[in-house]
């Protein structure tokens, strides 16, 4: 069986800013319909990658493509068929909603501009903000909006540079059940997120830090490669033994869920030794499935460390 | 490739009606766009004058004795005017004034040198360009004196009696196009080319660096527009600015300053089309090298100070040293004045300005060119 042509394709990918490495040596493969997650801590490099695919900067070395493209060559014909939603709300803030989304469906070349915005408007729930300046909005409707605006063209790949930042949950829920759509219809999806729950929603993710890749793959298979085991205690006041668990070998990390602590660590004998002496009439301790967050930071501090 | 992935209209006109509506709504640039020809006006309101010398002049002499000599010799020594050019009729004279080769002509009529032995007083017509009168008043009051003091010398021997009596000789002084020296003549029409390289300038050094540092650049490079769509983009909803710019003056210049409008408007209108593009490149290409807005301004006045001081707005352009007139050539400011006076106060017509027109022309490609390749298709 042939696999289809990636939609994204990268590999030894540098980019530095005034000797400073933004992005080092990253490769990466990215599938049709994939919806991919980017996560990483701030300043891993997520935003420097992303623009690199989309042409607004220029990678030092390495290789690439993007939707068959060459990615130092033939950004021209890149542009056209990407959508690429910034970090930063890059949309005109003293032209009105309505404004904005016929200024980029011009700028786009598509046809029939007026019934295409109004729908778009209707879609994502803007016409009613439809004559109020885009700077007036709210952040999560400012967020909407570039969304819409990226969506207008019907790109092929989604570029989402934290797409759902500062958006409330009911918000967050549209937008990805959006998202799912588009992937149905065969759209790939880019998307760079800090939240663990959109994490476990992509097929596949990846996980950069300091500007290198240190995990990547579907969500079990970030887990099971990262060698960690994880206990949970429950009970009340939990978050008193926190600071003593943290001290004893075997114990990597100890993070604490409302009335529940995640203690993690790659050996797990030793864990459970750690655990041995906790008062079991007080508390209650079990061995459990580990999250997404305690591999991600625990690859974090790993990498800190050697650095 | 095809032109169209170079060039798409439709592009560029939604860049066009974006900067339109952005303009419409940023209301105190709106008001400084209008305010400072306003502004302006008033300020320069009264002249500025100096004592430039040199003034190239040609002579039309049809008399050969020694008299006519000693007078144009008397006139190059002076100083203040240098003789560039004999000519050999009236209308190569009238040519050469018209086009602004000369600043003077000397006209000395046949049997000059025998009329005033005979002491009938013969007459010498000097012709000046008075257009911009700071230039040519000191040259025409010392005239009379350098004229009558060196014949005085010739006048020796038996015809010292002449010296005696009633002036040899009857001196026609004849200020063209400007009679009566009237300074807001010249100053108007020039106000014209200063604000509209003040205002434009700045405008447009704006209009990009602006796009960066709000972060909308971001966004735009992300599509597929191209560089030369921005840039004509951003230039011309601003030459309708200027437009209505020269409105203001022009208006103000016939009913306040009630300046004589000869030549025609029309031509005016369509020529200023050339120094207006020119202006909004420099400002383009200014925004493609600033970081920031601050920077782009200052830019904006590097430029505008040489070009208010080198054009021969501030000062006669004649009265300056050479280098500074060879910047001053490079101005489009400097041409455009040459050519507003010569419609407005001269009637020139397009044959005139020609010569005028071609530097302006030549800044607008360079500016662009630099803009274009330096306007930055990433965001490093
Ligand atoms: N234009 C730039 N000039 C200089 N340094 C830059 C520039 N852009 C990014 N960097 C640096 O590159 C590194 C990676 O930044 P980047 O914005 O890609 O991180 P990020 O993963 O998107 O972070 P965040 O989660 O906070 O958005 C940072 O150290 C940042 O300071
Ligand atoms: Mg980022």
């Amino acid at each position: 069986m042939t696999s289809p042509a990636p939609v994204i394709e990268v590999s030894e990918l540098t980019k530095s800013f005034a000797g400073k490495i933004a992005v080092n040596r990253l490769s990466l493969r990215v599938e049709p319909g994939e919806i991919y997650g980017f996560l990483g801590p701030n300043g891993s490099g997520k935003t420097t990658f992303i623009r690199m695919l989309c042409g607004l900067l220029q990678p030092d070395s390495g290789r690439g493509t993007c939707l068959g493209h060459d990615l130092f060559r033939e950004s021209h014909l890149i542009k056209p068929q990407i959508g690429y939603l910034a970090q930063k709300f890059s949309l005109y803030e003293d032209l009105s909603v309505r404004e904005n989304l016929s200024f980029m469906a011009r700028i786009y070349g598509l046809p029939k501009v007026r019934t295409l915005v109004e729908e778009a408007m209707e879609r994502l729930g803007l016409a009613r903000f439809a004559d109020q300046l885009a700077g007036t909005l709210s952040g999560g409707w400012k967020q909407r909006l570039a969304l819409a605006a990226c969506l207008l063209h019907q790109p092929r790949l989604l570029l989402l540079d934290e797409p759902t930042a500062g958006v409330d949950p009911k918000a967050r829920r549209d937008f990805w059940d959006e998202i799912y759509r588009l992937s149905a219809e065969g759209v790939t999806a880019l998307i760079s997120t800090h939240y663990m729950d959109e994490a476990e929603r992509c097929h596949r993710l990846a996980y950069l830090a300091y500007g290198e890749l240190l995990a990547a793959g579907t969500a079990a298979q970030v887990v099971a490669a990262s060698g960690l085991f994880t206990w949970t205690i429950t009970g009340e006041n939990v978050h008193l033994l926190a600071s003593g668990l943290k001290k004893r070998p075997g114990i990597e990390q100890v993070a604490p869920f409302g009335t529940t602590l995640h203690v993690s660590g790659h050996d797990p004998d030793l864990l459970q030794a750690g655990l041995a002496d906790i008062d079991c009439r007080l508390y209650h301790c079990q061995a459990s499935a580990v999250s997404l967050e305690d591999v991600f930071i625990s690859l974090m501090q790993n990498r800190g460390g050697q650095s | 490739m095809s032109w169209t992935s170079f060039f798409s209209f439709r592009r560029f006109r939604a860049i066009a009606a974006k900067e339109f509506v952005q303009m419409r709504r940023d209301r105190v640039t709106f008001a400084m766009m209008i305010g400072i020809p306003i502004v302006q006006m008033v300020v320069f309101g009264f002249a500025i004058n100096s004592d430039p010398k040199h003034l190239p002049t040609a002579v039309l002499s049809a008399d050969h004795s020694v008299f006519s000599r000693t007078v144009v010799a008397a006139m190059q020594n002076s100083g203040y005017f240098k003789i560039v050019k004999n000519v050999a009729s009236q209308a190569e004279a009238d040519l050469l004034i018209e086009e602004g080769e000369v600043q003077f002509v000397l006209v000395i009529p046949p049997d000059f040198g025998r009329r005033l032995v005979r002491g009938e007083q013969p007459s010498l017509l000097l012709t000046a360009d008075a257009t911009d009168p700071a230039a040519t008043s000191n040259a025409l009051s010392s005239f009379r004196l350098v004229a009558e003091a060196a014949l005085a010398r010739d006048l020796s021997g038996p015809l010292t009696h002449l010296r005696r009596g009633p002036p040899p000789l009857n001196l026609i002084l004849h200020p063209s196009y400007n009679p009566e020296a009237i300074t807001q003549y010249n100053i108007v029409p020039g106000l014209m080319g200063v604000v509209l390289t003040m205002t434009l300038v700045i405008i447009t050094g704006l209009a990009i660096t602006r796009e960066r540092e709000r972060g909308t650049m971001e966004n735009l490079l992300s599509t597929p527009v191209k560089p030369f769509e921005v840039m004509l983009g951003k230039i011309i909803p601003y030459v309708v600015v200027g437009y209505v710019q020269m409105g203001v003056i022009i208006l103000a210049g016939l009913f306040v300053f009630r300046v004589p409008m000869i030549g025609s408007l029309p031509l005016l209108l369509a020529v200023s089309f050339l120094f207006i593009a020119a202006n909004l490149g420099m400002g383009l290409t200014f925004s493609t090298l600033a970081r920031n807005q601050l920077q782009a301004v200052q830019m904006a006045f590097f430029f505008f100070l040489p070009s208010i001081l080198l054009s021969g707005f501030m000062f006669p352009f004649r009265g300056m040293p050479v280098w500074a007139q060879m910047i001053g050539e490079t101005l489009p400011l400097t041409h455009y004045l040459r050519i507003v006076r010569g419609i407005l106060l001269k009637g020139n017509g397009f044959a005139q300005i020609l010569p005028q027109l071609w530097p302006i022309g030549l800044f607008l490609a360079v500016a662009l060119t630099v803009g274009l390749t330096r306007y930055r298709r990433t965001l490093d």
